[in-house]
Formats: structure tokens, C-alpha cells, sequence
């Protein structure tokens, strides 16, 4: 694809694309490596307080008294301030004007009920966080306990109480996606498939939990919030609008941020709190939450139960599918993504990248007492794609034939494309086809049975997942159902300073995206320039007018397209301003390793000459050829762009442990155009490992009252080193998207494959027991009791 | 809690006194008294293993560790190892290899692999996922850091593969 240019009469040449696609060394690793990183709990300024909030220990009752003398008679302790000192703040509530939909109102401090365990309920700021601590446990509070359904399925009961005082039920999402007529078609076909999938409760668990610092600047009534977050710019907007500031007086700043993967993409009480005590105290306010904070106060993700069915011809043609699909929301619905961001999304992609021509999917979303749900690596997807893969090897069992043959028997064929699927999602042409052959080429199936049927200590098997999402989404939908806010365009600043050095800013943030290299791999072959000389300023609502962060695999497809947009309407400058330095026709001018020439001729600067010229040098331009070297446009997709995968899990699980072990993980991915091969296969590898976690390890539970059981990372387990495997990447040739630059997003991915993959390899290697894997995580606990069960059923 | 204990440590081959509270955790101690906020705190209950430091040449969580323990003593952390223009043998494969996405644990896991380099054959892949199993990384699945070290291995034993 490289072509080749030589440039006469210089010694210059290039070869296109120089930068886009290399493994080109990240521009964020130096100060990483060496400590040099700024997060948020490294900043310490003058007069700093520390935050720490008393939380809720009630599941679910009213509050009777809150007593705070006795912490405001400590030393060292600068306020404590309870749900009446935030009286004048509205509450938090998510917007959406999808029907079905109903919002809740979330206080920034509990007023007079607590929902979960974990809910904020007075914030305490000393001169160290080891005092606030110290106050925060002499708060007394006296609670009166109310009756709460704890479990989905008990709030859903007729006469259950209501959490919401005034609500009519404990559902506050309901829809219904149908094409054709699934149940007819259902009872009319042959085969069929049915079973009931439950993915437990998780949370994303970044390393750095989450943290904000407040710096009030009371001469000029400026907040600049620092605060470890994906979506610095919804979280001005939204803090402007509560405390009543516009928006030139709050900056939001996301320094080095220690992953995110959704539990920093929402807006939390604490950021609002934070920023209006910096305000109330008029002092810099750090409130830095710790690990059990995070495990009970952070976003939580997914918990949903599926009853589906999937019928399908004699010939294994998928005919109809129909999903009843209720989701645990948790206490409050999360803002701004809602909390119907998740279970509808597991509605929306169901039907997956295969033709099924009937499709009917019921959701609901419902009100439990447990920290709110919000958008977690995959979103919704993990979950339809588990019910969904399932169903298909189930299907493939029912008919004795292979599971590849079955996928490659319905998934969308090339020519197909542009379809649309039963819940009105339409896939663009994505490598469906490409990528399960690709694994299947991979994959050394013979050898693997002849090993499976040998082996009597460990069991062995295989298992494959292909999905489709969708990426990159631009504004035709919003990203969470009919949620009022513009996730579809990005705006890209770059510009030439009088030294010739390159600043381009986007109001994108990155959390281990590598967003500061690829961004500039993009600008740098758009211009002509070397990456590292160009900077990437992104994460600070300073730069740029709007934009609403990164979530949602947007970054390198609207981010990137901004890039791409700006650097050409950048360019056009840098053309014309050199081709009044040369005298010649500005489509004469090409640029190349930080070089601006006219190919043929002697004539030839760098950027620090032309800027020279335009800014400095007041004889090399006339007047009106000095034009500012700078651009700024904004990138909208309109639509979004579909990624999409096979993966294939290898395990083996100890027949005396039952233990599963991952023996093998292979990918095989179409996302478009790669940036940077190390970013694409590092975001891979992080997805798939929290697939993993999500499919053998992590589990967030709660006793039957509704206190949570892991409050440690001792208790909620990732995947360390030594569970998982190699992970191979696979990138078959695909046709490009025709959006800017051909990029599809693809930091999710891995873990929307992963678990399903999991789950079918699971069954595999225990189809000698016919055990079906339909709840996540499948720990040697749940085994056992399948595989008990199993046993009573054979006797 | 109340009363402060007198201390005096070195820290990356530099002299340092203090007076803390003897409740003070090392890593705060390192953090916020020092400035030395290379070190980070993901979990405070010794899991996760951001906050590696080595302790008298042995990797040590300084979450489990009080300031007042670390009298006496020699301390390493991460802004000792090198310096963004001139980065260690460890760092300079990280970055090569990409074994960092948000970068927020990896201080940890350099300390746990200069001590294993130090002291582990690291023979085997297997050897080298079991000895960085106490450092937790969220983002980059391992596979690459695991492929760092490997090429570090090599590079100390000598050993040339072709890729």
C-alpha cells in the first residue's frame, strides 16, 4: 500500500504513509516510566484540604439524625458538611427522552435517604486525609431501616417497595426492539434453542481509583477542577449548570489519568462536592478515593439475566431470536449516560453480526439498592454477545455440526453489507467472514481433540465468539438512548507557533490510550512533520470550545478524524504561506520529514523557516500573506463504523481444582486501518483480560440484604499474570471504512469476546458432562455444582 | 497518634530526615512528605502492588509498611532508577515493547522486575508470569510486559532470539 515518491533534484524521499501504521514509540512513556507522571493525587498546592466522606453502612433507610460535633472538635479538622450545606445544589439527574425511560434524582450528598451502601453522606476536610478519617468515624448517624427488594427479580415482584418515593415501580427503563414476528416465527420453525444467561455484577477497577482536586482562585471566581476523568468537558457542563458558574469560570483538567475503562466516564457526587467546597472554603480542596471507596462508590457494570431463544432451520439458518432481558440499574440512574445506557445496549446488539430475519427483545431496567450502574468496557455487549454465543454452539450442538461452519454459515457475508439487524443497527462492511476464517486457520483444531480424548486429568476445549459493534458513533444517535447531548463530533485545534513548533489540542482524554502518539502519528503525516515534534494537549476543557471526552472506542475514529481534518485545512495555510515565500502556485508545495519544498527545485524550508516568515521576519511576506498558522475544524462520522472479531479461548480445567486455565487466547480483528500496531494489539490484550476477569474471576456480590461482600481486591479478583495466557492478535485485510482516515474503534472489543469465548470453551471441554455454562463468572465453585448436578441427572 | 517519631533514611542514595506520626504509611511518607509521587497507592491492603518500593535492595509494599520502619534504611523508588532522558535498561524495553498503556502501576512492576532480574533465572515464560503475579496491571493484559522482560532476560544472559 506504501507508495513510493521520489522527489527530483533532492536528495529527499518519501514514502507514504510514514507514521500511520508504524510501532512507533509512545510520546507518553519517559515521564511514565520514570515517576514523572502528573495523576491527580500527586498535586498538592498551598493551603491544600483533604477530603473524606462518611458513607452510607445501610442498605436502604431514612436518616434520622446526623451528629457532627464530636468530628468537628477535632484538631486539624476545617469543616463538616452535611446534605444542608449543598442545599442550593440541584440534584444530579440523567436525561433522556427515550420513551420508557424514567429519571431519578440523585442528591450530591444523601438528603434524607440512603440507597446503597457506599452513598455519600457528609464530607469531612481536615489538614491531612488521616484526620478526616479520624472525624469521619465520630460522625454519628442515626438510621431508621426501610423495606428494599435487594435482587432484580424481588424488585420486579407486584407490591414490592418502591426505592424511589414516588415513582409508580422500581423499573426505570423499558423497551422493546421488534422486527418481523419472533414468536410466530419461533413456533413455526423446527429447532430451537433456549436458555437463560446471567452476568454477574462487576466494576471496572482501574489501578488509580478515582480522584479530584479543586483549586479555587477567589480574585478572579475561577475553579480549575482536576479530576481523573474520561469526560472532562461533560464534567464542566454539568458542574457549571449545578453550582451556577459559567462555563469560562470552571476549567476541567484530566492530567495523567491511571485508567478508566468507564468508571471514569460518569459524573460523580464527589466531583461536584469537591468543586463546591474549593469554592465554600476558598481553599484548594483533594479528595482521593480509596480502594474500598472505589469497590462500593465507583460505577458498577452489567449484571443482567437473559431468558432467549434462537430458532433456526434443518440447515442451521438462523431464523428468529426473541430475548427477555431484565438488568439490575442499581440505585440511581448515572449520569449522563443513564441507567439505560447498559441493558438496552445488551437489547440493541442481540441479534449480533448474523442474519436473523425475526428478532423481538423485551428490556427492562430496574432500581435495586446497590451502587448505580454505568458504561463499563463493552457496554451491554459482553453480555449480548455471552446469550447469543451460547445459543449459537448450542444450536451447533442440537445439529451436529461444527460451531465455524455454523457462525460461517450466518454471519453477514461481504456483499451483504450495509445491514441492518433487528434492533434497527446497521453494520457497515466489516471483516465478519474474514476474521472467523482467520481464526479458524489459527486454531489447530485435529490436534486439540486428539488431545481432549487422551487426556483424563485435565479437561481440554475450545471455544469461539464473534461479535460486531458498533464504533466511532457520530451524530445521527446519541451513544446512550436518547440522551440530549452531541457525542458524535470532536473539534481538533493545531497550530503553528512562532519557534515552528506543532501544538494540537482535542478535547479527547486519554487513560492509557496512547492518545499523545497516535493523535500525533496522525497529525504528523497529514503535515509533513516528525510525531515528535508535534504536541498533543488533550483532557482540559481550557483548549477547546466543546467536546465530551473519550468512551465508547470514539477517540481515534472522531478524534482522529478531527485530527486528520484540521491538519488539511492547516496544510492548505502552510501551502499557500510557502508558495508566496517561493513565488510559485501553491499546488507546487509538498511537505515531508518536517521538510516544506517544491519537489524539482532548491526551493525548501522547515517549519521553523515558514514560521519565521509569517510571524517574524518582516521581509520575507507581504503584509497579507501572513496568515496565522493555525486551524481548527470539527469532525462529525454522522453514523458510526463496525469493528468486529472472532475470538477463539483454549482451556484446560483440572479435573480435581477445577480450576479453569487458559491455555491459549487468539483474536482476529478488523479495525479498519491500524495507527500504531502496538497500541491496537496492547488495547486488545487489556480488553481480552478483562473479559477474562469477567468470565472466570470477578464477581461483585452482595449478601441477601444487600451489603456488598468484596470490598477488597482480595475479594473482587483481576486477572493477574499467572492466569492468563499469550494473547495473539490477528489482523486480517479488510476494506476500510470511508470515514476520515479509516479508522474503526477497537478499544473495547476484547472484552465483548472474551467471556462468550470463555463460556463456549468451557462447555467444550466438558461436553462429555452436556454442562451448560449460562452464569459468569464460571469459578470452580459454580463448576462444581454443575457438574454435581450433571451427575445426578446422568443418575 | 499523637507524638512524632524522628527518622532518618536514605532515599535513591540521597539523605533524608523526618518526623513522622507512627501511624504514617511509608508510601504517604514517600508521597507527600518527600514529593516522591512516583510511587502510587492502588489498593492500601497490600494487593495490588502499585506502590512497590525496594527496601535494602528487597522489593517491600510501601502501603504495608509504616514511615517509622523505614529508619535505618535504604530506599529505592522509581524516580532512583532513571531519568526521562537517559532511562534504565528496564525502562527502555518497557517503552520498546509497549508494556504500559495508563502507566499507573508500572513504577510497581519495575521495581518487582529489577529484583527479579536480579535474583530469578526466569528460565521460562511461566516463571516470569508466577513472579510478576503480585503486581496488578488493568490495562495491558500482561502479554507485553511479559515479552519486556523476556527481552531483558536475553539481554542479561546473552541469549539472541530471532524474531
Amino acid at each position: 500500500m506504501a507508495e513510493q515518491r521520489s522527489v527530483e533534484g533532492t536528495s529527499t524521499e518519501f514514502s507514504r504513509p510514514r507514521f500511520i501504521g508504524k510501532p512507533i514509540q509512545r510520546m507518553e512513556d519517559p515521564r511514565l516510566l520514570t515517576g514523572r507522571g502528573r495523576f491527580v493525587a500527586d498535586i498538592r498546592l498551598p493551603r491544600m484540604v483533604h477530603l473524606a466522606f462518611v458513607r452510607s453502612d445501610r442498605v436502604y433507610a431514612r436518616i434520622a439524625r446526623v451528629e457532627t460535633g464530636a468530628a468537628r472538635d477535632i484538631a486539624g479538622v476545617i469543616g463538616v458538611f452535611t446534605a444542608s450545606d449543598f442545599a442550593h445544589i440541584p440534584d444530579i439527574e440523567a436525561q433522556s427522552t427515550m420513551p420508557g425511560y424514567v429519571r431519578t434524582a440523585c442528591p450530591v450528598i444523601a438528603r434524607s435517604v440512603v440507597r446503597y451502601v457506599g452513598e455519600p453522606m457528609a464530607a469531612i476536610a481536615a489538614t491531612s486525609r488521616y484526620v478526616a478519617e479520624d472525624a469521619a468515624a465520630l460522625v454519628e448517624i442515626d438510621y431508621e431501616p426501610l423495606e428494599v427488594a435487594v435482587t432484580a427479580t424481588e424488585a420486579l415482584a407486584p407490591g414490592a417497595p418502591v426505592l424511589h418515593e414516588g415513582l409508580a415501580s422500581n423499573v426505570i427503563v423499558e423497551r422493546t426492539f421488534v422486527e418481523g414476528d419472533a414468536p410466530a416465527a419461533i413456533a413455526g420453525t423446527p429447532h430451537s434453542v433456549s436458555g437463560r444467561f446471567r452476568l454477574t455484577r462487576k466494576t471496572a477497577t482501574p489501578i488509580e481509583p478515582r480522584a479530584t482536586v479543586a483549586d479555587y482562585d477567589s480574585g478572579r471566581d475561577m475553579v480549575t477542577v482536576y479530576s481523573a476523568t474520561q469526560i472532562p468537558g461533560i464534567v464542566r457542563d454539568e458542574i457549571s449548570r449545578l453550582l451556577g458558574l459559567d462555563g469560562n469560570r470552571i476549567r476541567v483538567v484530566a492530567p495523567d489519568v491511571g485508567g478508566g475503562f468507564g468508571v471514569k466516564a460518569s459524573l460523580y457526587p464527589e466531583e461536584v462536592a469537591v468543586a463546591a467546597l474549593a469554592r465554600h472554603l476558598d481553599r484548594p480542596v483533594k479528595f482521593v478515593s480509596d480502594r474500598l471507596e472505589d469497590l462500593t462508590s465507583g460505577s458498577q457494570a452489567f449484571d443482567e439475566e437473559i431468558d432467549a431463544t434462537l430458532a433456526f432451520d434443518g440447515d442451521g439458518r438462523f431464523i428468529a431470536l426473541d430475548a427477555e432481558i431484565v438488568g439490575d440499574v442499581g440505585a440511581y440512574s448515572i449520569y449522563p449516560w443513564t441507567a439505560a445506557l447498559e441493558p438496552v445496549q445488551v437489547a440493541g446488539f442481540l441479534p449480533g453480526p448474523y442474519r436473523i430475519p425475526h428478532y423481538r427483545g423485551h428490556v427492562r431496567g430496574v432500581c435495586t439498592p446497590k451502587p448505580p450502574t454505568g458504561p463499563y468496557r463493552g457496554v451491554g455487549r459482553p453480555m449480548a454477545v455471552f446469550a447469543l454465543e451460547r445459543l449459537v454452539d448450542m444450536a451447533a450442538a442440537r445439529l451436529g455440526v461444527s460451531p465455524v461452519d455454523l457462525r460461517r454459515r450466518n454471519l453477514v457475508e461481504a456483499e451483504e453489507f450495509p445491514h441492518r439487524i433487528g434492533s434497527g443497527i446497521v453494520w457497515d462492511r466489516s471483516g465478519f467472514q474474514e476474521c472467523l476464517t482467520a481464526v479458524e486457520q489459527a486454531v489447530d483444531l485435529p490436534a486439540l481433540r486428539i488431545e481432549k480424548a487422551a487426556r483424563k486429568d485435565k479437561w481440554i476445549g475450545v471455544g469461539f465468539a464473534s461479535y460486531a459493534e458498533l464504533t466511532g458513533i457520530g451524530s445521527r444517535i446519541a451513544v446512550a438512548p436518547g440522551m440530549p447531548m452531541n457525542t458524535g463530533a470532536e473539534t481538533a485545534s493545531i497550530r503553528i507557533d512562532s519557534t515552528g513548533s506543532i501544538v494540537a489540542t482535542f478535547a479527547v482524554a486519554s487513560h492509557g490510550q496512547s492518545l499523545e502518539t497516535t493523535l500525533a502519528q496522525i497529525v504528523a503525516e497529514e503535515l509533513g512533520a516528525s510525531p515528535e515534534r508535534i504536541r498533543i494537549v488533550h483532557g482540559d476543557t481550557a483548549g477547546t470550545p466543546h467536546g465530551t471526552g473519550t468512551y465508547a472506542s470514539r477517540s481515534a475514529v472522531i478524534g482522529g478524524g478531527a485530527a486528520i481534518k484540521t491538519a488539511r485545512t492547516l496544510a492548505r495555510k502552510i501551502k499557500r504561506a510557502a508558495a508566496t515565500l517561493f513565488d510559485v502556485e501553491p499546488d507546487r508545495i509538498e511537505t515531508g520529514d518536517g521538510r516544506i519544498f517544491v519537489p524539482g527545485t532548491n526551493l525548501s524550508t522547515d517549519f521553523a523557516g515558514l514560521a519565521k516568515a509569517v510571524y517574524s521576519d518582516m521581509s520575507a511576506l507581504p503584509v497579507e500573506a501572513r496568515q496565522t498558522l493555525e486551524a481548527q475544524e470539527t469532525y462529525d462520522p454522522v453514523s458510526g463504523t463496525t469493528s468486529s472479531a472472532t475470538h477463539a479461548a483454549v482451556v484446560e480445567i483440572d479435573s480435581q481444582t477445577l480450576i479453569v486455565r487458559l491455555r491459549s487466547f487468539l483474536v482476529a480483528e478488523d479495525c479498519g486501518k491500524v495507527i500504531n500496531p502496538l497500541v491496537v494489539d496492547g488495547q486488545v490484550h487489556g480488553g481480552v483480560a478483562q473479559g477474562v476477569g469477567a468470565a472466570l474471576l470477578e464477581e461483585l456480590k452482595f449478601d441477601e440484604t444487600g451489603q456488598p461482600i468484596a470490598a477488597t481486591l482480595a475479594d473482587y479478583l483481576v486477572p493477574t499474570s499467572a492466569e492468563l495466557p499469550d494473547i495473539d492478535v490477528l489482523h486480517p485485510e479488510n476494506a476500510t471504512p470511508d470515514n476520515l482516515g479509516g479508522f474503526r474503534g477497537m478499544g473495547e472489543g476484547g472484552t465483548i469476546g472474551a467471556p462468550a469465548a470463555i463460556a463456549n470453551a468451557v462447555c467444550d471441554a466438558l461436553s462429555h458432562l452436556s454442562i451448560r455454562v449460562d452464569e459468569l463468572p464460571i469459578t470452580p465453585d459454580r463448576l462444581h455444582r454443575l457438574i454435581a448436578a450433571a451427575g445426578r441427572g446422568m443418575g | 497518634m499523637t507524638g512524632k517519631i524522628a527518622i532518618s533514611f536514605t532515599v535513591n542514595d540521597e539523605r533524608v530526615d523526618g518526623n513522622p506520626e507512627p501511624r504514617m504509611l511509608a508510601v504517604d511518607f514517600l508521597r507527600d512528605e518527600l514529593g516522591l509521587t512516583g510511587t502510587h497507592v492502588g489498593c492500601e491492603h497490600g494487593v495490588c502492588g502499585a506502590c512497590t518500593i525496594m527496601v535494602d535492595g528487597v522489593s517491600a509494599r510501601s502501603c504495608l509498611l509504616f514511615a517509622v520502619q523505614l529508619d535505618g534504611s535504604d530506599i529505592e523508588t522509581v524516580e532512583g532508577l532513571a531519568s526521562p532522558g537517559d532511562m534504565h535498561a528496564i525502562q527502555r524495553a518497557f517503552s520498546r515493547r509497549h508494556a504500559l498503556q495508563c502507566g499507573f502501576c508500572t513504577p510497581g512492576f519495575l521495581m518487582t522486575v529489577r529484583e527479579i532480574l536480579r535474583n530469578r533465572p526466569l528460565s521460562t515464560d511461566e516463571e516470569i508470569r508466577d513472579l510478576l503475579s503480585g503486581n496488578l496491571c488493568r490495562c495491558t493484559g500482561y502479554d507485553h510486559i511479559v515479552k519486556a522482560v523476556r527481552d531483558l532476560v536475553d539481554e542479561r544472559d546473552g541469549i539472541v532470539r530471532v524474531r
